[in-house]
């Protein structure tokens, strides 16, 4: 940190200090909120910081980029809807790491081949995985947001492929580092950000939707690395203590959530590149099911003494989240015991069907974990499955050929009477049809979930 | 001690703190703590004010200016947004509220 007067430096240490206080935070819901807050004011003091010391050329554009980029990301943060916060968290984590990459083309430029070699491997590293987390972190987001299929897209020679660009890249970055004087070192170090979009695109296309929530996580673990390898390129301890942060909790969150899906990491992101697809065929067959309509499913919920209510992603889309507190709320007055069961990778990203409840005020004692409730199934009366359909499915614990086989799913499959509220017969996320469908104590009740919550709820009050 | 070394230490150190602060917090929580986690990764901010600053062709500043766009958009949106996820878990529901959706459900 040659050049930082001490008073900065402290600052800095302050600002890490605050980044990780806003980490503990979460720790609990109540103070959560307030950790945040203590997050942002340190890094606005880092970034204020730097303008007291470092006599700066180009103010003026400087204030105007930050004006611009503060206005894009507030407007975009408060207009969001909560069902699309995975494509959010991708599409902020993305130009991130696009941030990253180009500071550590322009300290290469900058600073020259003279550096000393350490130095060049963390510019090298910071260039090539920032523009990896870009370009994949848009592939995401081209996912989530529909503006692309979801299903993986493999085509022949992909393994190839990715593997020549992985070679690349590795060549390139040894190159840049070993022979830094051969060749004009911004040549390189463009090179290197090209060969690293390639390698995102290529990593994140043969990933199933379904998976591409773990992908979120994971790239985001890599965009905090490269901040951190880009805070050792500056000699700055405070992006070196927040990467760092970042990349560790991010690296142990993406386990957390594979090990979640009964499934490794490498699986997740090579499986279909094996061959093994990570999605079923999307199929569906035309066995017969039973359905009825919402007044017989309110005589059944309102004999039940228990009912445990299974909500997902399609409970999001439909905005149906208050209409199924209602219903709840309703049932508990007539002393029903209900809970929700929240599958861990329930909604698009983990802890994202909590995000959802609670917009719709659903209090956070409801909410029951998996480990939590899965004992409780078999004493079930009644299960409501709302727009949920993988994390369900038996077919995780009984059919080995199955793309989700292995994934600890809620055993609604043991409770007495199973409703399903379904749009359509249509499989889940990850594209297999569920057995329990078929099942004989199962009934449907097809239509928007919104709309069929809304009658359910009526015909409750009508009794 | 060397200062790589020193680098070393305090990025060691780091992934410790890291690991140890994000492993109690419930899944329940997971969304903001992605959330949160990007926006604290937008401190490149700092960075690309330091490289823009020091821009000496109009290539590097236009580059630069790119990067303080982007670094801008990740750290303020990132942390607005968690913001208004975690408001909704701190926000209590008024105890009493006459009609459905009130008390009923909490047993």
């Amino acid at each position: 940190m040659t050049g930082t007067p001490v008073w900065a430096q402290v600052a800095y240490l302050v600002a890490a200090v605050c980044f990780i206080l806003a980490l503990k935070g979460l720790s609990s819901p109540k103070h959560a909120r307030a950790g945040n807050l203590v997050g942002a004011v340190g890094a606005v003091l880092a970034c204020v910081v730097v303008f007291f010391y470092a006599h700066l050329d180009h103010l003026v554009p400087i204030l105007i980029a930050i004006a611009v980029g503060t206005a894009g990301g507030f407007v975009g943060a408060r207009r969001v809807q909560m069902t699309q916060m995975p494509q959010l968290v991708a599409l902020f984590n993305g130009v991130g790491g696009g941030a990253a990459a180009l500071v550590a083309l322009l300290e290469l430029a900058d600073a020259g081949p003279r550096e000393p070699a350490f130095t060049l491997v963390a510019t090298a590293f910071t260039i090539l995985v920032g523009s990896v987390s870009f370009a994949g972190s848009m592939v995401t987001f081209a996912k989530l947001q529909e503006l692309m299929t979801s299903r993986p897209v493999v085509f022949r020679g992909l393994p190839v492929a990715f593997g020549a660009v992985l070679v690349a890249a590795l060549v390139l970055a040894y190159l840049t580092v070993a022979h830094p004087g051969s060749w004009p070192i911004e040549v390189g170090g463009v090179l290197l950000a090209l060969v690293g979009l390639a390698v995102g695109l290529l990593l994140v296309l043969p990933v199933g939707g379904a998976d591409v929530p773990i992908v979120i996580s994971l790239l985001n673990a890599f965009t905090g690395l490269t901040v951190a390898a880009g805070g050792y390129v500056l000699g700055n301890t405070v992006l070196l203590v927040a990467g760092t942060l970042v990349g560790a909790s991010g690296t142990f969150l993406t386990k957390l959530m594979a090990a979640a899906m009964g499934r490794s990491v490498g699986n997740i992101l090579f499986g279909a590149l094996r061959g093994g697809s990570t999605l079923g065929a999307g199929t569906t067959s035309d066995r017969p099911v039973r359905s009825a309509g919402p007044e017989d499913m309110a005589i059944l919920l309102n004999y039940a003494s228990r009912v445990i209510v299974v909500p997902g992603y399609g409970l999001a889309v439909a905005q149906a989240q208050h209409t199924l507190r209602e219903v709840v709320d309703l049932l508990g007055e007539r002393g029903v015991t209900v809970d929700y069961a929240i599958h861990p990778v329930a909604g698009r990203m983990p802890g994202h069907m909590n995000v959802l409840l609670a917009e719709a005020q659903v209090p956070y004692e409801q909410l029951k974990e998996m480990d939590d409730i899965n004992s409780e199934f078999k004493q079930t009366d009644v299960v409501l499955v709302v727009g949920a359909n993988d994390v369900v499915n038996p077919a995780a614990k009984t059919t080995p050929g199955a793309p989700i086989y292995g994934m600890p799913i809620l055993n609604a499959d043991q409770a007495r009477q199973v409703i399903f509220m379904k749009r359509s017969m249509r499989p889940g996320f990850a594209g297999i049809e569920n057995e329990l469908l078929f099942d004989p104590r199962t009934t449907l009740l097809f239509g928007d979930a919104k709309e069929m919550l809304g009658k359910l709820l009526a015909a409750l009050k009508a009794q | 001690m060397s200062e790589p070394v020193v680098w070393l230490t305090i990025f060691v150190l780091s992934v410790f703190v890291g690991i140890e602060v994000i492993s109690k917090v419930s899944s329940t929580l997971h969304t903001p703590l992605m959330s949160g986690a990007n926006a604290i990764h937008g401190i490149i901010l700092l960075g690309a004010i330091l490289v823009t600053g020091y821009a000496q062709t109009t290539l590097q500043l236009v580059v630069g200016l790119v990067a303080v766009v982007l670094a801008s958009v990740n750290m303020v949106g990132g942390f607005v947004v968690t913001d208004r996820m975690l408001q909704m878990f701190t926000r209590r529901r008024p105890t009493g509220t006459p009609g459905p959706g009130g008390d009923g459900a909490r047993r």
